[in-house]
């Protein structure tokens, strides 16, 4: 069912730093492949934004957070290890 | 110059308000750089973080925040409460708690770092213009890195930050609770290496008791005191014990004396105690040792004078009833607050925590005197490595606050009956040592007392008998007899028998007196007698010569009145 759900992610990252470039594209990636259309994602820039990054206690970027579906997931790193990543967000491995 | 150079000196520390640390480290930590607290789970680490960022924003205007990896805020907020802190209040402006704990369903995919972290509380830092930071625990956060050249680009990167924002950072970490540690690596090295300043706190129980030591292991451009130094959580926070050092102010040197309360003590030491003096009274039980020192207390209470006993033995009320027995009453006193007597008998833990108790009561008391009933307490299992610098301490503090201290030290019953040193070694400190023994001769045993040492007295050297009775205390001259000491019984047997010897040889003085007297008499007379004698011999020798001389005479005149007569010629020349 949460095949036809839509997907809210945000992105904490720290723009410059390598490790969260990694994730930007590691999860547009991730998103192309395994959520066409149905995905939203919204970068948060923690060194534009630190005042929401402290509200959200962000401590680790990159971060990313499940918004949609409930329930909430965090995920930090550059999400280059997949197994864990899918796990967390409930997505099912692609058939092979 | 000369006023400069301190100045510049304080302005480079950030004081954290901890007794002894300060002292420790010469004003606080370093500013603007980064300090490193290692130690075990539960050696204080986060206390002592917390109580530098309390006394920063209370006491120097400088706000500060605390990132919690470990515990969250509101559990912190409760332990402060406990030390009588108001991080609620402070709060609003001058204090900032960050929850940072990680969340246990956290998933990690893929390297990570702490820029988010540091963005946030840059603008947090900002804003409130924070200038002291505390990490706490920031191991745990480390632990999630996958390796460790990323744990130390990490934690790089938070110093390069600290150094950049010029903050006084503080970072706790645990000691063993490091992963790299299992491998065989110290832990934190590198962090060791970054620090200008580090801190290790030891947590030990010793034979059950618990002991908690400081130590500065580095800091850099400044000196520092490098030795352990044992310290307690108390009441208010952390209290670090340390001893003055080197260069320190001189106590106040009085050749004021004060009583013993044992009037011939008091004559055989040359007028009584110093005032600020240390007085060790050594013994083995039931050598009198409370009551030589109760004597003291009922005698300054006498003066006026505030005491304080210190009783780990017995119960106050015990140790009064006790001592009334031998006529020292010091109900009254307690009853018009002049003494304090306090059981200690409850307390248990380090010696340290002895100290800091007895500190703060008598500073609570305003003691001018203080009687510790026995010190040697303070060596109880577990405490043998540090009670000898409790006890040195207990002796410089009393020194400094012009306090005079009565301690009695208990000597192992096991120990040679000879005057041993006591276990606490505080003997060498003590500026009065008196040594009650028990003196077993003729099935008795007595008392004896001794001055082992006065420094500055003159005093005397021979053993006294203690004599203890409902009259008070007293000390009797002892007998020597053939280099045995006498006492009790044995005593006043040589006294009795010497008190007959003297009348006998008093009666048998007059007797011969009596004698020697008519001897003299007759004499005398004899002398007279004989006087007598002598003249009649002198006249009868005088009548002799006078008639040998008229009968030659005669003779004479007989003879030339013949030749006259007979006409005989003047040619015959006389008789042939």
């Amino acid at each position: 069912m949460s095949q036809h759900s839509m997907y809210k992610f945000r992105l904490y990252i720290a723009d410059g730093v390598q490790n969260s470039a990694q994730a930007v594209s590691n999860l547009t990636a991730l998103c192309q492949t395994h959520l066409p259309d149905r995905h939203e994602i919204e970068v948060v820039d923690v060194f534009r934004e630190p005042k929401r990054a402290l509200a959200d206690r962000i401590l680790m970027t990159p971060t990313l957070v499940k918004v949609e579906p409930s329930p909430v997931r965090r995920v930090i790193g550059t999400l280059s290890q997949t197994q864990p990543l899918m796990q967390a967000l409930g997505l099912e491995p692609l058939a092979t | 110059m000369k006023t400069v150079r301190p100045l510049v000196e304080l302005q480079a520390k950030a004081p954290t308000g901890i007794t002894g640390l300060d002292e420790i480290t010469g004003g606080g930590l370093p500013r603007g750089r980064t300090t490193l607290l290692v130690g075990g789970p539960g050696s204080g680490k986060t206390i002592l973080a917390l109580q530098f960022l309390v006394h920063g924003a209370e006491f120097c205007k400088e706000p500060g925040i605390f990132v919690a990896f470990e515990e969250t805020s509101t559990r912190i907020l409760a332990n402060a409460a406990s030390f009588g802190w108001k991080l609620a209040e402070l709060q609003r402006k001058k204090l900032f708690l960050l929850d940072a704990q990680p969340t246990p369903d956290l998933v990690q995919s893929g390297n990570f770092d702490l820029s988010g972290m540091i963005a946030a509380l840059d603008a947090q830092a900002t804003e409130m213009k924070a200038q002291r930071i505390v990490f706490d625990a920031l191991d745990i956060v480390l632990a999630l890195l996958p390796d460790s050249g990323a744990k130390r680009r990490e934690v790089y990167r938070l110093h390069e930050w600290l150094l950049a924002r010029e903050l006084t950072g503080l970072i706790t970490a645990k000691a063993g609770g490091d992963e790299t540690d299992a491998h065989g690596h110290q832990p934190f090295g590198f962090m060791q290496f970054m620090v200008d300043c580090s801190i290790v706190l030891n947590h030990s129980v010793v034979l059950g008791v618990s002991q908690r030591n400081l130590r500065v292991q580095k800091y850099r451009g400044s000196s520092f005191d490098e030795n352990e130094s044992p310290f307690l959580i108390g009441p208010n926070g952390l209290e670090v014990a340390v001893a003055r050092t080197l260069g320190r102010v001189d106590a106040n040197v009085t050749t004021e004396r004060v009583s013993s309360g044992v009037k011939r003590l008091d004559t055989m030491l040359g007028g009584g105690y110093y005032r600020g003096a240390s007085v060790l009274i050594t013994g083995f039980p039931g050598t009198a040792k409370t009551t030589l020192s109760g004597a003291f207390a009922e005698a300054s209470c006498r003066r006026g004078e505030r005491t304080m006993f210190v009783s780990f033995d017995s119960d106050g009320t015990e140790v009064v009833r006790n001592l009334a027995s031998v006529g020292i009453r010091l109900d009254r006193y307690v009853k018009n607050g002049c003494l304090r007597m306090i059981s200690a008998r409850t307390i248990t833990g380090s010696a340290e925590t002895y100290l800091v108790r007895i500190k703060a009561l008598a500073k609570e008391h305003k003691a001018r005197c203080l009687v510790i009933d026995p010190v040697s307490t303070l060596s109880k299992s577990g405490n043998e490595l540090t009670a000898h610098s409790v006890a040195e301490r207990l002796i410089d503090w009393s020194k400094a606050e012009g306090t005079t201290l009565v301690c009695t030290s208990l000597l192992d019953e096991m120990a040679s009956q000879n005057e041993g040193g006591s276990p606490l070694q505080i003997s060498t400190l003590a500026d009065t040592w008196i040594h009650l023994n028990y003196l077993v001769q003729a099935g008795e045993r007595n008392r004896g007392m001794s001055i082992i040492k006065s420094r500055g007295t003159a005093h005397s050297n021979q053993v006294r008998e203690l004599i203890l009775s409902d009259k008070g205390v007293t000390l009797a001259d002892t007998y020597t007899a053939g280099g045995d000491v006498l006492m009790g019984t044995l005593r006043w047997e040589k006294e009795s028998a010497e008190r007959v010897a003297t009348e006998v040889a008093d009666v048998a003085g007059k007797l011969k007196r009596v004698r020697l007297d008519a001897d003299e008499a007759e004499l005398e007379v004899r002398v007279r007698s004989l006087q007598v004698e002598l003249q009649a011999k002198q006249a009868e020798k005088a009548l002799l010569v006078r008639t040998t001389e008229s009968r030659k005479r005669e003779l004479a005149g007989g003879r030339t009145r013949m030749q006259e007569l007979r006409g005989a010629d003047a040619a015959n020349p006389g008789r042939r």
